[in-house]
C-alpha cells in the first residue's frame, strides 16, 4: 500500500477456547485498513465488536492468527521478542483507564522515564526528557516526583500520553482515551491529542464506542461489528450517511444533546428498524 | 450434576494415588533399619536377613509397590510388621474415632464460627472486636497448647473431665461424650475465631454488593435481604473454609489425640512411623487422603448446590 | 468554564511517605509487638552467652529444684537449669520458625510469580502440589518424613517450610494474576521492556505487600508446629526446645506445676506478638480496615451559604410529586465530615421525567439515594427535607421507609449485572417482592412475573423467568430490573445512569422502553445521568448539579436553549460538537477507500 504507515490486511485473532476440545473463539475475522502517516483513523463498535482486540494485535498484545499487520513494509504479525521491543520506539499506547494504567506503586516520573531507561539514556538526560514530556502534556514539573493517586483522572489520562509520547512513536494506539472522564475534562485531553498531532505529526489509531468523539477526531472510519469491518471510509461520510445497516442503527441510537434534533433522530431510528426488519423478513422468506 | 462429581472424584483417586507413590517410596529410605529393629540390635547380618525376606524387603521396591497397590485395591492392606494385625481393622477402627473427633470439632466450629461471624458482620461494634480478637488467639496460640492449658485448668485443677483416657460410646454415652468434651473443644477453640472471621469477611463482602441495595429499594426488609441473600451469597466462601479447616483439623486431631491418650489416628501415625511400620504408615496416609478427598468433594457438591454458577457451567 | 475544571497551577502537596518501619511503631499494636519480639530475638541471639548454666549439664541435688536456689526458675526432673534451657530453646524455636518461613517463602514466591506470570505447565504443577499438601495433614507427612531422616530438627522444619509453601505460592499466583491483567503491564511491555524486567520492576513491587503480610503468621504457625512436634517427642533430643520442655513439664505436672509455665509462656507470647505484628502489618499495608472512630467529632455544619440555583421557571400547575429543599448528605471523615451534597434541590411533577445531570462527584447520586432512604454505610441526610407526596421523608425510620420503598417509589440501577443476585433465578428475584411486600399470592406472582417480563420487551419470559442472572446479557438483565422496578406499579421511578454500562444500540431501546412505561403507568421518572443526550431523548424537565449543588433547572428545551450557569455552560462547550474531520490532505476520499475490505 502505497504511502500507508501501518496496514492490516485480513487480520483474525481467534483465542483458545476454554475447556477441551472447545472451538476457538474468534474475536477478529478478516479486518483490513491501512493508516496513513499522520493521520488518525478512528475505529468504533460496540462491545464486543473486537475493536480493543484489532488494537492489541498490532501492539503484539494479542495473537495474530491469520492475516498480516505490515509497518512501514515489515510484516509484524509474528515479530521475535527483541524486534517487538524495538517496534515498541515507534508504536505506542494509550489506554481507556486511567487509574489501571499505571503502576500506582511508581512515582509519575520513573514511569514516565520506563521506556528511557530501558534504552540505557542517561539519568540526567531522561529527567530532561520527562520534564519536557509533562511540559508538553500540560502538567505542572513537579509532577514527576508524585504518586499517581494524588491526580485525577484527566491528570493521569496527560501522564499516560506523555509515557506513548516519550519515544517519539509514529503511531499511537488511543483504546477508549476518553470514555472514563467527564465531559469536560474529555474535551480537554481531546484537544491535547489534535494538538500534539499538529506539532509531532503523529499517526492515531483512536478506538471508541462514542461516534461523536470518533467524528471529531479521525480522518477515516471503520466501523466493526462482532467482529467484522462493516463500513470504512472518510470520517464524514462513515459518521453522517452511512450506508451499512448496522452502522447507520448505531448512528440513529446515539443520542444528541438537543431536545429537537434527538425528538426527530429518535423517529428517523424507529423508521429504520421497521424498514430493516422488514427487509429482513424479505431476505428470510425470500 | 453427576459429571460433576465423577470429575471431582476422579481427580480425588489421581490425588490418593500420588500421595501413596511419594510415600511408598520415600518410606523405603528406612526400610532397612526396621528389619535390624524386628531382628535386635545385637542380631546377626543373616538374622536381619531372615526378617528382610519375610517381610518381603528382598524384592524389589517397584515389585512390592505392585503388590501392594493390588492388595490395597482388593481392600487389604497388609498386617503391621509388629503386632501382626491387619492394617485394615488397625487404621478404620481409630480413623473412626479421629473423625468423630474432627466432625464434631467442625460441627461446633461451624455453628459458632457463622453465628459470630454473621453477627459481627450485620452488627459491628463490639461483636465485631471480640471476633477479631477470637481470630488473633486462635491463629497465634498452636492448638496442643491451648489443650495443655484445657488439661490443667479443667481435668487436673477443677477435675470436671477425666485428664485422659477413651470411653467407647458402647461403653457409656455418658462416659464417652466426657471423654471427647475436651479434646473436641481443644480442637474447636483454635479453629473458632479464623472460621468466624472468613464468615464475617464474606457477609460484608456480599453486603457490599449492588444487588443488596436494589433488592431493599424493592421493599424488603434489611433482616430480609441478610438472612435470605446476603447469607446465600457468603455460604461458598465460608463452606470452603470449613473444608480446609477440616483438614487441619485431622493434624490437629493427632497431637490432641495423643496429649489425652486417645486411640486415635495420632497415636498409631506417631508409634508406627517410629517403628518403621510401613505398612501401618501407609494405611494411614491411603485412608486419610480417602477421608480427604471424600470431604472435599462433599464440599465442592455443597459449593455447587448454593451457587448456581457452579452447577450450571 | 469554573476554575473547578482547570487544571491546578500545581498538583497538591506531596504526602509523606514515612518508612514501613516508623509506622508500624506507630501502630498501637505494631509497636509494642515490634520491640517485645526485638527483645525476644535478642535473647535468642544472646542465649549461649548470658545462659548461667550449661543447658544439658545435669545436677542431681537440683532435680525439681524451687525457684531462686542456684537456679533462678528452679530445676527439671533432669536437675537441670530451666532458665538456661529457655534461653536457649528461644533460639532454636525462632531458628525453627524462620527456615519453615524461609523454605516456604522461596519456593512458594518464585512458583507463584514463574506461574501467575507466565501460566502453562509450572501453573498444573503448581496446582496440583498445592491440592497434594492440601489433602494430607501435615503432621502425618511430617511423622513420615521424620522416619526417614531421623531427629533432625532442620530437616523437619525444612519440609514443613515445602508443605506450607502453598500459602505463599496461592496469595503470589493470585497476586500476579491481578497485577497481569492490569493495563500498566501492558504499558510497560509497549514501553519495550522484557518479561525479567516487568517482573522485577511492576510484579514483585505488588507481591511484596502480601508476602511480608503471610510471613509473620508463617513463623508464628513454623514455631508452634515445631514445639508440637517436639511434645509429641519427635525431635532431636540434643537441642532444648520449648515443645520439649513442655513435654517434660506435662508429663511431670504433679511434681512441679511451673515447669510447664515458662515454656508454655514463651511459646504463647512469641506467638501471639507475632500474630499481632502480623495484624498491625495489615493495617500498614493495606490501610485500616475501618477508619478509625473519633470520639469527639465536631457535628456537621455548613460550610458557607447556601448557592442560589437559576430557575427558568416554566413549571408545571398543580401539587408536585417529589420536592427535594436544601439538602445535605454528609460522610464521616477523619476529620469531621465530608459533605459530598450541600445544596439538593429538586422538584418533580407527577408523570414528568426529570433529568439530574452531572460530572462524578457532584452529588447527583447521592441526592437520588437519599430519596429512597438507601444512602451507602455511614452517609447521614444532615440536612433539608425531601417531601414526597405530602409527607416529610428525612427522620423516618427504615421500617416506614421499606412502605414506600417497593410501592410507591422504585429503583433502577446503574450496572445491570451486579445488581441481581446471583444465587437466585429472575423469577425468584420478580416475585419476592411481591409476595412479601404486596402480599400477592404465589401463583398470582409468578403470573404478574411473566407479565412483567413480557411487557418490559423479552422475548421468552418463561425461559428468562427460569434463568439465573449469569445467563442473561447486559441489556436484558437492564430489562429485568426495569420490571422488578415497576412491578409495584410505583409513582415515582428512580433510575441511577440506567444506560451507561449499555451498549448505544441497546441503551436506545431501554431508553424507548422506560418512556412507554411511563407513559403507560403514568409515573414520575427521576433519571440520574451524565449524559446529556439522554436527557435530550427522555427528559421534560432537568437539573444541573455541581459539586453537590444544583446549580441550573428547568424544562430541557429552555435550558439547552438558553443555559445560564457558567457551569452548564461548559458543560454543554464541552460536549463533542460532531464537526467532521476533512480527509488528511493529499488523499482523496475515492483513494481513501482503496484498501479497505467490506465484510
Amino acid at each position: 500500500m502505497n504511502g500507508s504507515l501501518l496496514t492490516v490486511d485480513d487480520l483474525v485473532v481467534e483465542y483458545p477456547g476454554r475447556g477441551f476440545r472447545a472451538p476457538p473463539f474468534r474475536a477478529v475475522e478478516g479486518v483490513s485498513f491501512d493508516i496513513r502517516p499522520g493521520e488518525t483513523v478512528g475505529l468504533v463498535g460496540e462491545s464486543g465488536s473486537g475493536k480493543t482486540t484489532i488494537g492489541r494485535a498490532i501492539l503484539g498484545l494479542a495473537p495474530v492468527s491469520a492475516g498480516t499487520v505490515t509497518f512501514r513494509g515489515e510484516d509484524i504479525s509474528r515479530p521475535t521478542p527483541r524486534r517487538r521491543r524495538e517496534l515498541t520506539r515507534d508504536l505506542q499506547v494509550v489506554y481507556q483507564d486511567p487509574y489501571s494504567s499505571l503502576n500506582p506503586s511508581l512515582t509519575i516520573g520513573d514511569s514516565l522515564a520506563e521506556p528511557l531507561v530501558v534504552r540505557r539514556t542517561p539519568k540526567q538526560q531522561a529527567r530532561a526528557r520527562v520534564r519536557e514530556l509533562l511540559d508538553t502534556v500540560g502538567l505542572p514539573t513537579d509532577a514527576a516526583d508524585r504518586m499517581p493517586r494524588e491526580f485525577s483522572g484527566g491528570q493521569r489520562q496527560r501522564v499516560a500520553i506523555a509515557r506513548a509520547l516519550a519515544l517519539d512513536p509514529t503511531l499511537i494506539v488511543c483504546d477508549e482515551p476518553v470514555s472514563a472522564l467527564d465531559l469536560s475534562t474529555q474535551a480537554l485531553v481531546l484537544e491535547l491529542f489534535l494538538e500534539i498531532q499538529q506539532r509531532t505529526g503523529v499517526a492515531y489509531l483512536f478506538i471508541s464506542h462514542d461516534l461523536a468523539v470518533v467524528r471529531e477526531m479521525s480522518h477515516r472510519v471503520a466501523v466493526l461489528h462482532r467482529g467484522e469491518l462493516v463500513e470504512w471510509g472518510p470520517g464524514d461520510v462513515v459518521t453522517s450517511a452511512p450506508e451499512h445497516p448496522y452502522t447507520q442503527r448505531l448512528l440513529l441510537a446515539s443520542p444528541v444533546p438537543d431536545p429537537a434534533a434527538q425528538e426527530q433522530r429518535r423517529a428517523d431510528r424507529l423508521r429504520l428498524r421497521e424498514l430493516q426488519a422488514e427487509q429482513d423478513l424479505q431476505a428470510g422468506t425470500a | 450434576m453427576l459429571k460433576f462429581v465423577g470429575k471431582r472424584l476422579a481427580t480425588g483417586v489421581g490425588l490418593i494415588a500420588a500421595l501413596s507413590v511419594l510415600t511408598f517410596f520415600l518410606l523405603q529410605f528406612g526400610a532397612a533399619g526396621t528389619a535390624q529393629r524386628i531382628a535386635g540390635q545385637s542380631a546377626s547380618p543373616e538374622a536381619v536377613a531372615v526378617v528382610e525376606e519375610r517381610l518381603g524387603l528382598d524384592r524389589p521396591p517397584l515389585e512390592r509397590f505392585g503388590s501392594w497397590v493390588a492388595d490395597a485395591l482388593g481392600g487389604d492392606l497388609g498386617r503391621s510388621w509388629f503386632g501382626g494385625q491387619p492394617v485394615v481393622d488397625t487404621v478404620t477402627s481409630r480413623m473412626a474415632v479421629t473423625v468423630t473427633l474432627a466432625v464434631g470439632s467442625v460441627v461446633l466450629t461451624a455453628v459458632i464460627a457463622v453465628v459470630l461471624g454473621a453477627l459481627a458482620a450485620a452488627r459491628r461494634g463490639w461483636l465485631d472486636r471480640l471476633v477479631q480478637l477470637l481470630g488473633v488467639i486462635g491463629q497465634a496460640i498452636p492448638g496442643f497448647l491451648m489443650a495443655l492449658a484445657l488439661v490443667l485448668v479443667f481435668a487436673i485443677e477443677l477435675d470436671w473431665f477425666p485428664a485422659t483416657g477413651y470411653t467407647r460410646p458402647s461403653e457409656s454415652i455418658g462416659g464417652w461424650l466426657l471423654s471427647i468434651a475436651l479434646p473436641v473443644v481443644a480442637l474447636t477453640v483454635g479453629s473458632i475465631g479464623g472460621v468466624a472471621q472468613q464468615v464475617r469477611g464474606s457477609m460484608i463482602d456480599a453486603f457490599s454488593r449492588d444487588y443488596v441495595r436494589t433488592l431493599r429499594s424493592r421493599g424488603l426488609s434489611r433482616r430480609r435481604v441478610v438472612y435470605r441473600h446476603v447469607l446465600r451469597n457468603a455460604a461458598g466462601p465460608a463452606l470452603s473454609i470449613l473444608g480446609l479447616q477440616f483438614v487441619i483439623l485431622l493434624g490437629g486431631a493427632v497431637i490432641v489425640e495423643t496429649l489425652f491418650s486417645i486411640p486415635g489416628l495420632g497415636p498409631a501415625a506417631l508409634s508406627s512411623t517410629s517403628q518403621g511400620d510401613i505398612p501401618v504408615v501407609m494405611g494411614i496416609v491411603v485412608v486419610t487422603g480417602v477421608v480427604v478427598v471424600l470431604v472435599n468433594t462433599l464440599v465442592d457438591v455443597a459449593q455447587a448446590w448454593v451457587n448456581p454458577k457452579v452447577r450450571l457451567s | 468554564m469554573s476554575s473547578a475544571h482547570r487544571l491546578p497551577a500545581s498538583t497538591p502537596t506531596r504526602a509523606p511517605r514515612a518508612g514501613l518501619l516508623r509506622r508500624l511503631l506507630a501502630h498501637p499494636l505494631g509497636g509494642v509487638s515490634l520491640v517485645l519480639l526485638a527483645v525476644i530475638g535478642a535473647v535468642a541471639v544472646a542465649a549461649p552467652w548470658v545462659a548461667p548454666h550449661d543447658p544439658t549439664a545435669t545436677d542431681l541435688r537440683m532435680i525439681f529444684a524451687e525457684p531462686g536456689g542456684g537456679y533462678a526458675l528452679g530445676g527439671d526432673s533432669a536437675g537441670r537449669d530451666v532458665l538456661s534451657r529457655l534461653l536457649v530453646a528461644t533460639a532454636c524455636s525462632i531458628a525453627g520458625g524462620l527456615l519453615v518461613a524461609g523454605v516456604a517463602a522461596l519456593v512458594g514466591v518464585t512458583a507463584g510469580l514463574v506461574a501467575g506470570f507466565f501460566g502453562g505447565w509450572i501453573d498444573t504443577l503448581g496446582a496440583w502440589f498445592t491440592a497434594l499438601t492440601m489433602s494430607l495433614p501435615s503432621i502425618i507427612v511430617l511423622i513420615a518424613a521424620r522416619s526417614v531422616m531421623g531427629p533432625s530438627m532442620w530437616w523437619t522444619m525444612a519440609i514443613f517450610g515445602a508443605l506450607v509453601s502453598p500459602v505463599y505460592y496461592r496469595v503470589v499466583y493470585n497476586a500476579v494474576r491481578g497485577v497481569r491483567g492490569e493495563l500498566y503491564i501492558d504499558a510497560a511491555r509497549t514501553s519495550g521492556l522484557s518479561n525479567t524486567r516487568i517482573i522485577g520492576r511492576h510484579v514483585l513491587m505488588a507481591v511484596r505487600a502480601p508476602v511480608v503480610l503471610l510471613t509473620a503468621g508463617v513463623v508464628a504457625a513454623g514455631i508452634g508446629m515445631q514445639a508440637g512436634f517436639d511434645f509429641l517427642g519427635l525431635g532431636d533430643p540434643t537441642t532444648p526446645t520449648w515443645g520439649q520442655m513442655l513435654n517434660e513439664g506435662f508429663y511431670n505436672i504433679n511434681r512441679s506445676r511451673l515447669l510447664v509455665l515458662w515454656p508454655a509462656l514463651a511459646l504463647g507470647l512469641t506467638t501471639v506478638f507475632l500474630t499481632l505484628l502480623g495484624t498491625a502489618l495489615r493495617d500498614e499495608l493495606e490501610g485500616p480496615s475501618d477508619a478509625r472512630r473519633r470520639r469527639n467529632r465536631a457535628p456537621w455544619a455548613p460550610d458557607g451559604p447556601l448557592p442560589a440555583v437559576i430557575d427558568h421557571g416554566n413549571a408545571p400547575e398543580g401539587e408536585p410529586l417529589l420536592v427535594v429543599r436544601d439538602l445535605a448528605v454528609a460522610y464521616p471523615s477523619e476529620n469531621g465530615f465530608a459533605t459530598v451534597v450541600r445544596n439538593g434541590r429538586l422538584t418533580v411533577h407527577r408523570g414528568e421525567t426529570h433529568g439530574l445531570v452531572g460530572e462524578s462527584g457532584s452529588g447527583k447520586s447521592q441526592t437520588a439515594f437519599s430519596v429512597l432512604g438507601l444512602l451507602p454505610r455511614g452517609g447521614t441526610v444532615v440536612a433539608g427535607s425531601i417531601v414526597f407526596d405530602g409527607d416529610e421523608l428525612v427522620g423516618r425510620t427504615d421500617e416506614q421507609m421499606n412502605r414506600l420503598r417497593g410501592s410507591r417509589i422504585a429503583y433502577v440501577p446503574q450496572e445491570p449485572m451486579s445488581n441481581l443476585d446471583p444465587s437466585f433465578t429472575v423469577g425468584d428475584q420478580l416475585t419476592e417482592p411481591l409476595v412479601t411486600v404486596l402480599g400477592l399470592s404465589k401463583a398470582e406472582a409468578e403470573r404478574r412475573a411473566l407479565d412483567l417480563l413480557e411487557q418490559v420487551g423479552i422475548p421468552d419470559p418463561r425461559r428468562t423467568y427460569a434463568s439465573y442472572p449469569h445467563q442473561l446479557s447486559g441489556g436484558m438483565a437492564q430489562r429485568v430490573l426495569i420490571a422488578g422496578a415497576v412491578a409495584s406499579r410505583p409513582d415515582l421511578l428512580i433510575a441511577d445512569e440506567p444506560t451507561t454500562a449499555l451498549d448505544v444500540t441497546v441503551q436506545a431501546e431501554v431508553l424507548d422502553l422506560l418512556r412507554d412505561l411511563r407513559d403507560e403507568l403514568g409515573m414520575a421518572v427521576l433519571i440520574v445521568t451524565h449524559n446529556f443526550g439522554v436527557v435530550a431523548d427522555l427528559c421534560d424537565r432537568v437539573s444541573v448539579m455541581q459539586e453537590g449543588v444544583v446549580v441550573e433547572t428547568g424544562t430541557t428545551r429552555d435550558v439547552f436553549a438558553d443555559p445560564r450557569h457558567p457551569y452548564t455552560r461548559a458543560l454543554f462547550a464541552a460536549i463533542p460538537k460532531g464537526a467532521p474531520r476533512a480527509p488528511l490532505a493529499g488523499v482523496t476520499s475515492a483513494g481513501a477507500l482503496g484498501t479497505g475490505r467490506i465484510a
